[in-house]
């Protein structure tokens, strides 16, 4: 086991070289003036020459990125023109926010998703089936940045039952001690039963909005590999022996059919990330995505640097551990590696 | 016999929503090719004096902040939000066609350094990607374009890569090999064509995703600028206003950008349907 | 032994499944009867309609097939009308199914151990604290190597013919009447059938149950049956005990079968293909004798509806012109 964790964790590193490698590329291959660009419109001479200095843009690209990787090895990445604060210091304050936002959306998909893929599956041609399809084929149809504006307005203007879609808490609230930095978990933690009912209150909308997204991914695959497994020989066996129905659909055809599902989930991940900054635009929500807007309007391009890495490292470290996930529910992965 | 006409039925079922879907999609281009023809007023228009009116008989759609009419400003929108996908949707189909090919042929090196290339783009979450590459690009429609493209690039390098692998010792290329074809003509006359209807399956799935990811990357401000149509842009605009009951302003633009990306969906299903029966699910 | 009851019972069994190109008539008018502690071999082309027969026995035929009439009686129950708990019960308790490819026929991601024990929890009064040294015993049983180490292999650690007898313990775990077995060797190597076929028939005789054993195989089902049942295209053509069968085929189709099996000793010119191909099942015009259009015997005269065999007889054929019966079959 540890040997198949270990071969995962060496197999990751080339996407996490190439992670950082794109990275760097795409600061250093501006077309314009990097160090102008990185020192900002209002910048004086003096500091874009400082800048020019401390990435080293007068040496060659490998010596560059030699110093771009003893900066990131350092924790540097660099300082936000807009705040001054390192970026480092306010991607760490903000990601615990956009994994809260992007788990519970997962959680909520998956929820959703793999009961209805189930039931479509057992139940072909039946009106859960064409539910199934309608909701597969519309949901990834979806802009999600529009789908949130909907949700607003229907729940918050309309019906008057969502709280303003506006940040992670209602400003009467003041937030919990932080733990984890997930407001859920921290109100949770503390013990408060009012402010964990208002993180959730406003977390449900923009959770809503990305999980309708990768609902149709997840609920597609589950109901295909559903389909798939339930006609396999072992299925047969198993009904064939007089097992239960329960026991045939759980413990055996549900297992087997969660492989490919837990295989979509990288793509289901990529939606996630991908459209968590849109869904944070939307409503205010104070996490990673929308810290790179906020220093995209700024013409700011460190933290957006920054954001793109988090992203992707992240991106990296989720797939992952969607391998190792896999290699538990699947005994035949270890012989393979 | 009731069998017989189930049967009819569901062929003809599935195959009027590909259908509906296809005249959909006519109907979108129709729109893009005589946009400014067809719009009732000037898109860019400003009259304050008409500024945030509700749908009416005069502007179906109602108007915007600055009184120019949403309608007009969907319809002229079509034509950009078309070509920026069906732009980058070519370049990648193009470009990764080419790339997964020469993987797929020559195997060794290029194998290695394509799929290299193809994983690396795909370790980021894409989206994500696009926004990086606009923002080092620079602020512009051909830079949506071109990061639209890369991030749809190992679709195509895959697809091509994998048909390549298989058809390189086919009998029919062993035979063209065997007739003095040198590679490149095998390349382009043999292993094409076989590739073709996947890739195109591809494309269409593709189109509506291109079309979303550009809307969104303008939503976030990249790329398009204002005053310039575009239902991304106009989406992003209304966005204030939703909160505050003034639902046209987004809601229009928000749902014709989901109509068309629907569409290519569903164009897209119907499709692989069509040419694989195999891959329904 | 002809008074004596049946422990399965088929009669005038039809069954068609409902497809989008039309539907296929998959099985009509069948009659057969299993007793006690015989093995009988169900013989037929792949396509012939055995292991149709065989998951309907069991109610788990697939969701398009639909039973058009008869009657399939196991003890006191009719299994083609029985609810799905009541089936529920039978199976894997009185009435067991083996595979062929036993290899995808066990839960590739569940310890073979595992599996074995949901099958004694399902149906076996076993405490729970014994379980695992039931499913120990049971792998014994089937003279797996080192059980208690197998108890916890998945089932790619294993080979094929291990696979089969993993099967085989997991179906006689609790002990059934009757065992049907679809093809148990088909994908073995030829050292590996003998000693599944040699171990199914010894388990048989140690504990008197039934088997039912299906292949296309006409030599296999000749060396390990008392008799054997030849199916056609959805029909029964022609049963008999193995003997009789051997010495004095009746139908022409089970002539040619066996002049299309290679023996022991027989020299490859001596073989014959059977001309045609099953007929198609969809077909709205199919013939009452579904051989008659390979037939070289046929005539207007089997126009008639087909004779049935009596499900109780030992032998009989549904041919209107059998080949002659030998005066004394040897």
């Amino acid at each position: 086991m540890i040997r198949v964790i270990a071969l995962r964790l060496i197999g990751a590193i080339p996407n996490l070289i190439g992670v950082v490698v794109v990275t760097f590329l795409l600061t250093r291959e501006l077309p314009g003036d990097p160090a102008a660009f990185f020192a900002g419109a209002a910048a004086t001479p003096e500091a874009v020459e400082q800048i020019r200095e401390k990435l080293g843009l007068n040496k060659t690209l490998i010596e560059q990125f030699g110093l771009y990787l003893f900066d990131l090895a350092r924790g540097d990445f660099g300082q936000s023109l807009s705040t001054g604060q390192p970026v480092l210091t306010e991607l760490v304050q903000r990601l615990p926010a956009s994994l809260e936002l992007t788990f519970f959306a997962l959680l909520l998909a998956t929820i959703i998703a793999l009961p209805l893929g189930i039931m479509a599956a057992t139940r072909p041609g039946s009106w859960i089936d064409h539910l199934c399809r309608l909701i597969t084929t519309a949901g990834v149809s979806l802009p999600t940045f529009f789908t949130g504006l909907l949700l607003a307005y229907v729940f918050y203007f309309l019906l008057g039952i969502a709280p303003s879609p506006l940040g992670r808490l209602d400003p009467v609230f003041s937030p919990p001690r932080p733990v984890t930095g997930m407001y859920l978990i921290d109100s949770l933690l503390a013990g408060e039963g009012a402010l964990f009912r208002a993180c959730l209150a406003q977390l449900i909308l923009p959770a809503i909005t990305m999980g309708v997204f990768v609902l149709a991914p997840l609920a597609r695959m589950t109901r295909a590999s559903m389909l798939g497994v339930l006609s396999s020989d072992f299925i047969r066996t198993a009904r064939a022996s007089g097992l239960a129905s329960s026991t045939v659909l759980y413990t055996y055809a549900f297992r087997n059919a969660l492989l490919p599902v837990v295989t979509t989930l990288g793509m289901v991940f990529s939606f996630l990330l991908g459209s968590n900054v849109l869904v944070e635009k939307v409503f205010a929500w104070p996490g990673i995505g929308s810290y790179a807007i906020e220093s995209l309007t700024a013409s700011d391009y460190a933290p957006i640097q920054g954001f793109v890495l988090t992203m992707g490292v992240l991106y990296v470290l989720l797939n992952l551990s969607i391998d190792l996930i896999y290699g538990l529910i699947d005994p035949r992965v270890g012989l393979e590696a | 016999m009731s069998a017989t006409l189930r049967h009819i039925r569901y062929v003809l079922s599935e195959n009027l929503v590909t259908l509906g879907a296809f005249a959909l999609f006519t109907a979108f281009v129709l729109l893009a090719v005589l946009g400014p023809i067809v719009a009732p007023y000037d898109p860019l228009a400003t009259d304050t004096a008409r500024a945030m009116q509700p749908p009416s008989a005069a502007h179906w759609f109602g108007t915007d902040a600055l009184g120019r009419d949403i309608l007009s400003r969907i319809i002229i929108a079509t034509r950009l939000d078309f070509g920026i996908a069906v732009a980058a949707v070519a370049l990648s189909f193009v470009f990764g066609i080419a790339l997964g090919l020469a993987a797929g042929f020559f195997g060794g090196w290029w194998d290695r350094i394509i799929l290299r290339l193809a994983d690396t783009i795909m370790a980021f979450p894409l989206f994500v990607l696009a926004m990086g590459i606009v923002a080092a690009l620079g602020n512009s429609v051909a830079n949506i374009v071109y990061a639209t493209a890369i991030i749809n690039l190992p679709f195509y390098i895959r697809v091509a890569r994998a048909e390549a692998n298989v058809r390189r010792n086919a009998g029919f290329v062993e035979a063209a090999r065997l007739a003095g074809n040198g590679d490149w003509r095998i390349l382009s006359h043999h292993i094409f064509p076989n590739i073709l209807p996947p890739a195109m399956v591809q494309v269409s799935l593709n189109m509506g995703w291109a079309i979303l990811n550009a809307a969104g990357l303008s939503f976030i401000g990249l790329g398009v600028r204002p005053p310039t149509p575009e239902w991304g842009i106009m989406v992003a605009e209304g966005a204030t206003y939703i909160i505050s009951g003034e639902w046209w302003v987004a809601f229009f633009p928000g749902m014709v950008l989901m109509l068309a990306v629907f569409c290519f969906n569903l164009l897209g299903d119907g499709l692989r349907d069509i040419i694989d029966p195999r891959r329904r699910t | 032994m002809s008074a004596e009851i049946p422990l399965l019972k088929v009669e005038n069994f039809g069954l068609e499944f409902r497809t989008r190109s039309g539907v296929v008539h998959a099985l009509e008018g069948l009659n057969l009867a299993i007793r006690k502690g015989e093995t009988v071999g169900l013989v037929g082309e792949s396509g012939s309609g055995k292991s149709v027969l065989s998951f309907a026995m069991l109610g788990i035929s697939d969701a398009a097939a639909r039973v058009t009439g008869g009657s399939a009686w196991f003890g006191g129950l009719d299994l083609l009308k029985a609810g799905e708990s009541d089936l529920a019960e039978i199976r894997g308790r009185e009435i067991s199914m083996i595979f062929q490819n036993p290899r995808t026929a066990l839960n590739p991601i569940r310890r073979v151990g595992a599996q074995i024990e949901d099958v004694l929890k399902r149906h076996a009064a076993v405490r729970s604290a014994d379980l695992r040294a039931r499913a120990v015993e049971a792998l014994r049983s089937v003279n797996i190597p080192d059980p208690e180490r197998r108890y916890a292999a998945y089932p790619f650690e294993l080979s094929g013919g291990m696979c089969q007898r993993v099967m085989i313990a997991l179906a006689l775990a609790c002990g059934p009447a009757l065992l049907i077995a679809d093809e148990p060797t088909t994908g073995l190597d030829v050292t590996t059938q003998a000693g599944i076929m040699d171990l199914i028939a010894e388990r048989a005789r140690a504990s008197g149950m039934a088997t039912l054993f299906i292949t296309h195989d006409l030599a296999l089902a000749a060396e390990h049956c008392d008799r054997i049942i030849v199916m056609h295209a959805g029909h029964i053509v022609e049963a008999a005990p193995r003997r009789e069968l051997f010495a004095a085929p009746r139908h022409p189709y089970t002539a040619q079968l066996i002049r299309a099996t290679p023996a022991a000793g027989s020299l490859l010119e001596g073989l014959s293909a059977i001309p045609g191909n099953l007929p198609d099942l969809r077909r709205r015009d199919l013939p009452s004798c579904r051989f008659r259009e390979r037939c070289e015997r046929a005539s207007s005269a089997c126009d008639a509806p087909l004779p049935r065999i009596d499900a109780e007889a030992l032998s009989g054929v549904a041919c209107w012109h059998p080949l002659a019966v030998v005066a004394e079959a040897a």
